[in-house]
């Protein structure tokens, strides 16, 4: 008998099969990152809680009904024309806002460029969005027009912040963000949270969801 | 001479002996850190609405999600897009108040405001449902809510 090597066992297709599982989990891996429209509950009220008196022209009713048609203050409207009627709602600027908390009395908004009418609200921190929706209304459209709402207050907020400080609001929050994390631009965080905080007191977000009728 | 002609026959031949070692390697990197969909739905798939003002949800472990939908189980659960999933049950929004304690027992203590409720609802689900669970978040001080949506395109 002729010598015999001990054959090997081919292994070339060894790298075939780990590749088609390694692809097969690389195609089935999926990296959901979760996002949405973020809100902040109000409170529960005590039971004798009063609610304050607002003056109607302050606020800004939104109602969707269960056909899912939206009337913006006693008027139908397209959800498209929504945004613009907020933004010309809450950059009015006919009067003067609230009183600061040390009791210093509310001042006029300086930069607000609404039409200033008396019909319309006094100031962005006294502007109230109420949103009144039906039991029947269907989910998407309330997430639409809350959507509407948020993006007129990210206009007004980077129009504020383009004229002040040369960027958008997104790129000034970016930049705070990153600054928290980074170690090197310690002493901006200051400077940047006080930008943030500034625009977001001069626009601040009011959007109240009345209980829906049914 | 001979000698010399035996080492010039052929190129040689790459070794490739160690890719299916690195081939593994990078497959059992992928099986370890691909994570599995801890609860199954017991309603359809919801098809989440768009929006364009989004934020990411940070910090996995403080979220609970409650999910509303259409039950795959029609004969069982009853028809309608207002099914609601605690966990893996579908329940009622009476049931929201236990299930965000049950939560908040697994976080410490300092971590509880930092707590969200991420709402995944079909679309053609109703505000009523909606209010229901968001009063009885109130109810319990779960104030923070993320209505998950999709990323849409502005217009």
């Amino acid at each position: 008998m002729a010598r015999r090597e001990n054959p090997e066992i081919n292994a070339g297709s060894m790298a075939d099969i780990a590749f088609l599982l390694l692809i097969f989990f690389l195609v089935t891996t999926t990296m959901n990152v979760d996002s949405g429209v973020s809100k902040k509950l109000s409170e529960k009220p005590p039971k004798d809680y009063v609610p304050p008196i607002i003056k109607e022209k302050n606020i800004f009713v939104v109602i969707i009904n269960r056909n899912n048609e939206l009337l913006v203050e006693d008027e139908r409207m397209q959800i498209n024309d929504l945004k613009d009627a907020a933004i010309k709602f809450i950059d009015n600027g006919g009067g003067i806002g609230t009183a600061g908390e040390d009791g210093s009395p509310g001042k006029p908004c300086d930069y607000c460029q609404g039409e200033k009418s008396e019909l319309s609200s006094d100031h962005p921190n006294k502007a109230i969005i109420s949103v009144q929706s039906d039991r029947g209304t269907e989910y998407g459209m309330y997430i639409q027009v809350q959507n509407e709402l948020l993006r007129a207050y990210t206009e007004l907020r980077n129009r504020l912040s383009t004229q002040k400080y040369k960027i958008t609001f997104d790129q000034l929050e970016q930049a705070y963000g990153e600054a928290k994390k980074n170690a090197s631009l310690k002493d901006r965080v200051e400077d940047l949270k006080n930008k943030v905080e500034f625009i977001k007191t001069a626009y601040p977000q009011i959007i109240s969801d009345a209980e829906p009728t049914s | 001479m001979s000698k010399f002609r035996k080492k010039k026959k052929g190129m040689p031949a790459v070794n490739t002996a160690a890719l299916p070692d690195i081939v593994f390697m990078l497959l059992f990197f992928f099986m370890v850190t691909t994570t599995m969909r801890e609860t199954d739905l017991r309603i359809e798939n919801p098809r989440l609405p768009s929006a364009t003002e989004i934020k990411k949800l940070e910090h996995k472990s403080l979220v609970c999600t409650i999910y509303i939908g259409k039950s795959k189980d029609p004969n069982r659960d009853g028809v309608g897009y207002n099914k609601i999933q605690l966990n893996d049950k579908i329940a009622s929004a009476e049931q929201v108040p236990a299930f965000i304690i049950n939560a908040r027992s697994k976080v410490s203590e300092a971590e509880v405001p930092f707590m969200t409720t991420s709402i995944k609802a079909d679309k053609e689900s109703n505000v009523g449902t909606i209010t229901d669970i968001r009063l009885k978040l109130r109810d319990v001080n779960a104030l923070k809510i993320s209505y998950s949506t999709q990323k849409g395109s502005s217009n």
